[in-house]
């Protein structure tokens, strides 16, 4: 293909996945609002009121970053998990698998839909949260790069977990039992300070320690972990995680025979 | 001769150890209307997946175009129209974007998509259903869509596997006619069914196959010429005799007004109809008994098992 044709197989795969999500926003876009402000009310407004500050800002604002970060994760990785094994379990991903789109061109189409997403998610949680808190972002640079990297890393591992799934069950397990643990492990909700030495060395193999104090950092200025080395990891998982779904992809595991 | 399929030495053994192809050697001219018999399991479908890429193949050489598809599969796959047994499309979307989305995985500017939407969904019935989802379809109307969706990067070998299956009578004359427009416009038509009446009227040439193994590949005309025997089913205007014999045939009654006549390669019709005009049996109706290449088919399976 040229990359003219290239170009708009990308569109086309980009325009499908976003008229998706939108088409079903009460199911993909408004929980996620509610969710943030149930949380914001009674983490931040009414215990944290009790907590006083953490990491040198008030409570409020200490949690404010991560559940952002909470919502853009879970909402990037719903999105293609649930994008990509719906096009497998109805078979409409014969569609693409027979046409000449490249396989890098199928990624990134999936990921775009999972990116803005998880943007188009941010956008509105971060309005709900100023209803809470008045934010002023640190560093406009490092809050987009962190919101970009991390939306493409959890978009990444939706589609390598979809892949794998047989059943609409398997497309929960990841999320249910690795990704909403290692949100609440990823200092979400305190900093890293307050663990012992060993859970807090731990918590350093967590790809969402990184992203959490890295945003945070973006907005508050303030984070557990040195923000060049939390780039350094999210990228690092996001080369390794797109190396694997290409690979995925380029052998036709799972889903050619 | 340059080919629109070659396909030699092809093999495929699935995970579970199953071999479903074992070595096929498969020659499709360009411009053919190409039928690819076979009962259940015997590898059409697999041959039809390693072509379009849904299927990994073990061994053996496939040529779309004389693209290999081992060195450039993307360009073998432009050539490519494929309408597979199962529907396989979003059945929430509506019937343009599905034909959108399809033109758009080939590269196909939105433009250029519309104006090929308007013509194949003219073409195959569809239009007034073009903002319809696809889940409010009949099953004929989906076999029509995944058909529309396989011509809109305009391919030059079109591939049907099992194209009417559950499509009634009349829509699927119809779609015989649609079919034999595209191929006299030059696309090659390669297509598997169960119906073999399908593959006697629209195709040229035909290759079965059974346990992963080509039986035959010839012309249409050659196989019903090797057939060498006929069975016919006369309607006669008045009561049969007791006695039908006639020499030189073999008649066998069926009720008081029919009976069954065994036609050997080489006898001749004609005089049976005279001889049975002399004996005062005037005939009203003449009809197969049963399809002459099913007839072929059952009996190139059973020599080959």
């Amino acid at each position: 293909m040229t990359a003219y044709e290239q170009y708009i197989a990308l569109l086309t795969l980009m325009r499908k996945e976003i008229r998706r999500y939108t088409r079903i926003w009460s199911q993909t876009l408004l929980p996620s609002a509610i969710t943030m402000s149930l949380y914001f009310l009674i983490f931040g407004s009414l215990i944290g009121e009790r907590i006083g500050e953490m990491g040198g800002v008030s409570y409020m604002e200490f949690v404010v970053p991560g559940l952002i970060m909470m919502a853009i994760v879970t909402n990037s990785y719903a999105n293609v998990v649930s994008s990509f094994f719906g096009s497998k379990f109805n078979n409409s991903i014969e569609e693409l698998l027979v046409s000449p789109t490249p396989n890098h061109i199928i990624l990134l189409g999936f990921v775009s839909g999972g990116v803005s997403r998880g943007m188009l998610v941010a956008v509105i949680v971060t309005v709900v949260a100023s209803l809470f808190v008045d934010l002023n972002i640190h560093s406009y640079l490092v809050v987009v790069a962190v919101v970009a990297m991390t939306s493409i890393l959890f978009s990444l591992c939706g589609l390598i977990n979809a892949v794998f799934a047989n059943t609409f069950d398997d497309i929960n397990i990841v999320p249910t039992f690795v990704l909403t643990p290692l949100t609440y492990l990823g200092g979400v909700f305190y900093s890293l300070e307050l663990l012992p030495e060993f859970w807090a060395t731990v918590s350093q193999a967590n790809p969402l320690v990184y992203v959490v104090n890295a945003f945070r950092y973006g907005v508050l200025g303030v984070s557990d972990v040195s923000v060049g080395f939390a780039f350094a990891m999210i990228g690092a998982f996001t080369l390794v995680a797109y190396w694997y779904a290409a690979h995925l992809l380029r052998t036709g595991r799972r889903l050619r025979t | 001769m340059s080919y629109a399929l070659e396909i030699q030495g092809l093999e495929k053994t699935y995970a579970n150890g199953l071999q479903a192809l074992k070595g096929i050697d498969l020659h499709v001219a360009k411009g053919d209307f190409f039928a690819l018999l076979g009962p259940n399991g015997a590898g059409k479908s697999t041959t039809i997946g390693v072509i379009c890429s849904l299927v990994n193949k073990t061994a053996g050489l496939v040529r779309v175009n004389g693209i290999d598809i081992d060195q450039n599969f993307p360009a073998a796959k432009r050539q490519l129209g494929v309408v597979p047994q199962e529907f396989n499309f979003n059945v929430f979307e509506t019937v343009e974007d599905i034909l959108i989305h399809q033109a758009g995985y080939y590269g196909i500017p939105l433009k250029i998509a519309r104006e090929r939407i308007d013509l194949y969904l003219k073409k195959l019935g569809l239009t007034d259903k073009r903002n319809t989802r696809a889940r409010m379809l009949s099953g004929g109307m989906k076999r029509r869509l995944m058909i529309a969706r396989a011509l809109i990067h305009e391919p030059s070998v079109l591939i049907l596997d099992e194209p009417t299956a559950g499509v009634d009578i009349e829509m699927r004359r119809s779609m015989y006619d649609f079919l034999r427009e595209i191929n006299a416009a030059g696309t090659t038509i390669i297509l598997t069914t169960h119906y073999l009446e399908e593959a006697e009227s629209l195709c040229r040439n035909i290759a079965i196959i059974n346990h992963g193994e080509i039986v035959t590949n010839t012309s249409i005309k050659n196989l019903l010429r090797d057939l060498r025997k006929e069975t016919f089913i006369l309607d006669a205007r008045e009561a049969l005799p007791q006695d039908l014999a006639v020499e030189g045939f073999a008649l066998n009654r069926i009720d008081d007004f029919s009976l069954e006549a065994q036609i050997e390669q080489g006898q001749d019709l004609a005089q049976l109809m005279s001889q049975l005009h002399n004996r005062g049996i005037s005939i009203l109706s003449m009809r197969n008994r049963e399809n002459r290449l099913e007839q072929m088919f059952v009996s190139l399976l059973e020599q080959a098992s």
